[in-house]
């Protein structure tokens, strides 16, 4: 059974899979109790990509260096398409992602959602917000001193 | 004529034996993991990174344990591994506006829309030996305080609207790939800033330092320097739109230079840019001052014969992994290039002794 979702959806799971901590993914998977037959359409392979940044920030594109992606392609039975698209080497990693991707798609959505992607969601969410709050507290108060000279 | 000679196999094996020994060293200490390298190590771990031009911690933590913290050493492995890698594609340009920043300083503008932020910074310690690090011991937590939730602006676009300095134009060009094409000369920005920022820290800081001292000197000052992570998106063909595929660290720095202005431009100040892999902080500062000499003609500057202004002399010999191929392989054997040496010498020297006798018996004879 399919279910319906937008790219921009599907486009934030995929982003969540691709940096997930890889333990904590095979743990939230594993919970999820669901490991669906598959065949794959493209066996997990490693590559580069090479990142590119902006002169000036917002100007000219140039190569920054290459960062390492491990990439895969997933059928289910009723031919739904899965893709893993992850950062680093990890080839289970990428397996995982391309069977959950593949599953957003059909009936098991709403269930994968809650088991895996809203925990990774809430603990990313938590990470980003400590290491902001300790960069805050270096935040510099700046207080001018008061000069005898007037 | 010389004999060739075979052998040495096994004296190399026993080379590489006696190299993982010692690799390891005293077995009563405990051995370093991967983890241990990558968390406690993280700025050789980033410069492994930088250099290498592959943005993966396990494998520069992998390398520099290989490597016995050869940072060179370890930097020529990725180099080798990253040929290895088929290359899937190439992301979006990473927007550093968004950065979630750890750090972020500007030594020009002290009241600047979100703040002087420190982070995790090695300015203002005392640069005293701590020994209790030499001790093991639990690590207070580090404070926090109400985290900014907005993006956090480039100071650069505030003098921007004053036109006060240069804009750099936007464009989706595809830039040059030195990892695809042989440099070529003159290389154009992209590919000088592609080779800086995969450069040998020690020459871009030294090639920096040299302006600062007069070669070609810029006046830099500091605009922004910013550390933090952002996400790498890439357009994925199977699927017709963009996705993130990851989150990498970058030290970003943004110099504000003098400029005298010309026939055609007002004065206004210029600009030089460094970004690098990590939390790379010196690196990035040398990358923008060397990107800024680099471009005097561009800017209608006079070229005074500094050597950071030479794009050949400076891209040419900012890879330490080509600098040190060439400088190491002439400790291996050359035995037969130094026999004909050799020969020559002697040949040389025979004549020389003969022509001493002719001339010494000319004199005895008149």
């Amino acid at each position: 059974m399919k279910t319906t979702f937008s790219a921009a959806d599907r486009k934030g799971w995929m982003s969540l899979l691709a940096t997930a901590d890889e333990a904590r993914l095979t743990e939230l998977w594993q919970g999820c109790g669901i490991d669906p037959v598959c065949e794959w359409l493209r066996p997990p392979e490693a590559g580069g990509v090479m990142v590119r940044g902006r002169m000036g920030g917002t100007g000219a594109p140039f190569n920054l260096g290459e960062m390492t992606v491990t990439r895969c392609a997933v059928s289910l039975d009723d031919g739904t398409v899965g893709h893993g698209y992850v950062q680093g080497r990890s080839k289970a990693k990428a397996a995982m992602a391309a069977k959950i991707d593949a599953l957003m798609q059909t009936g098991a959505a709403a269930g994968v959602r809650k088991a895996v992607l809203e925990p990774l969601a809430e603990e990313r969410q938590a990470k980003t917000s400590a290491r902001a709050a300790k960069a805050a507290a270096t935040k510099v108060e700046f207080f001018t001193m008061v000069r005898g000279e007037d | 004529m010389y004999v060739a000679v075979k052998g040495g196999e096994r004296a190399i094996e026993n080379a590489h034996a006696w190299l993982a020994e010692e690799r390891r060293g005293d077995t009563s200490v405990a051995e370093l993991s991967l983890d241990q390298i990558r968390e406690q190590l993280s700025l050789a771990v980033n410069r492994v990174m930088a250099e290498g031009s592959l943005y993966d911690p396990e494998l520069a933590a992998l390398a520099i344990k290989q490597s016995r913290g050869d940072l060179i050493e370890a930097i020529f492995l990725i180099r080798a591994y990253r040929t290895t890698l088929p290359r899937f594609g190439y992301s979006q340009p990473v927007e550093t506006g968004e950065m979630a920043c750890d750090r972020r300083i500007s030594a020009t503008f002290k009241d600047a829309p979100g703040g002087q932020v420190l982070g995790p910074t090695f300015d203002y310690t005392h640069r005293l030996l701590d020994f209790k690090l030499a001790a093991e011991g639990e690590v207070p937590e580090a404070p926090v305080s109400e985290p900014r939730l907005e993006a956090t602006p480039h100071i650069s676009e505030f003098l921007q609207g004053e036109d006060i300095i240069e804009r750099e134009p936007s464009s989706d060009g595809v830039p040059g790939d030195l990892t695809r094409e042989p440099m070529s000369f003159p290389a154009g920005r992209a590919v000088r800033l592609q080779s800086l920022t995969r450069g040998d820290e020690g020459f871009i800081l030294g090639m920096a330092y040299s302006t600062q001292r007069g070669y070609a000197r810029n006046h830099a000052f500091v605009g922004e320097l910013r550390i933090g992570t952002v996400p790498v998106e890439m357009d994925i063909p199977e699927l017709g739109f963009a996705i993130e595929i990851g989150e990498v660290e970058l030290t970003e720095c943004e110099t504000v230079n003098q400029f005298k202005g010309s026939k055609t431009v007002p004065p206004q100040f210029t600009r030089g840019y460094g970004l690098v892999f990590g939390q790379s902080e010196r690196k990035s500062i040398a990358m923008a001052l060397v990107d800024r000499a680099l471009r005097w003609e561009e800017l209608g500057e006079d070229n005074v014969g500094a050597a950071a202004q030479d794009e050949e002399f400076v891209l040419s010999h900012a890879d330490n992994i080509q600098a040190t191929g060439f400088l190491e392989h002439i400790k291996l054997p050359h035995y037969v290039d130094f026999q004909s040496e050799l020969e020559l010498v002697r040949k040389l020297r025979r004549e020389a002794a003969e022509m001493a006798e002719t001339l010494a018996a000319r004199e005895a004879a008149e």
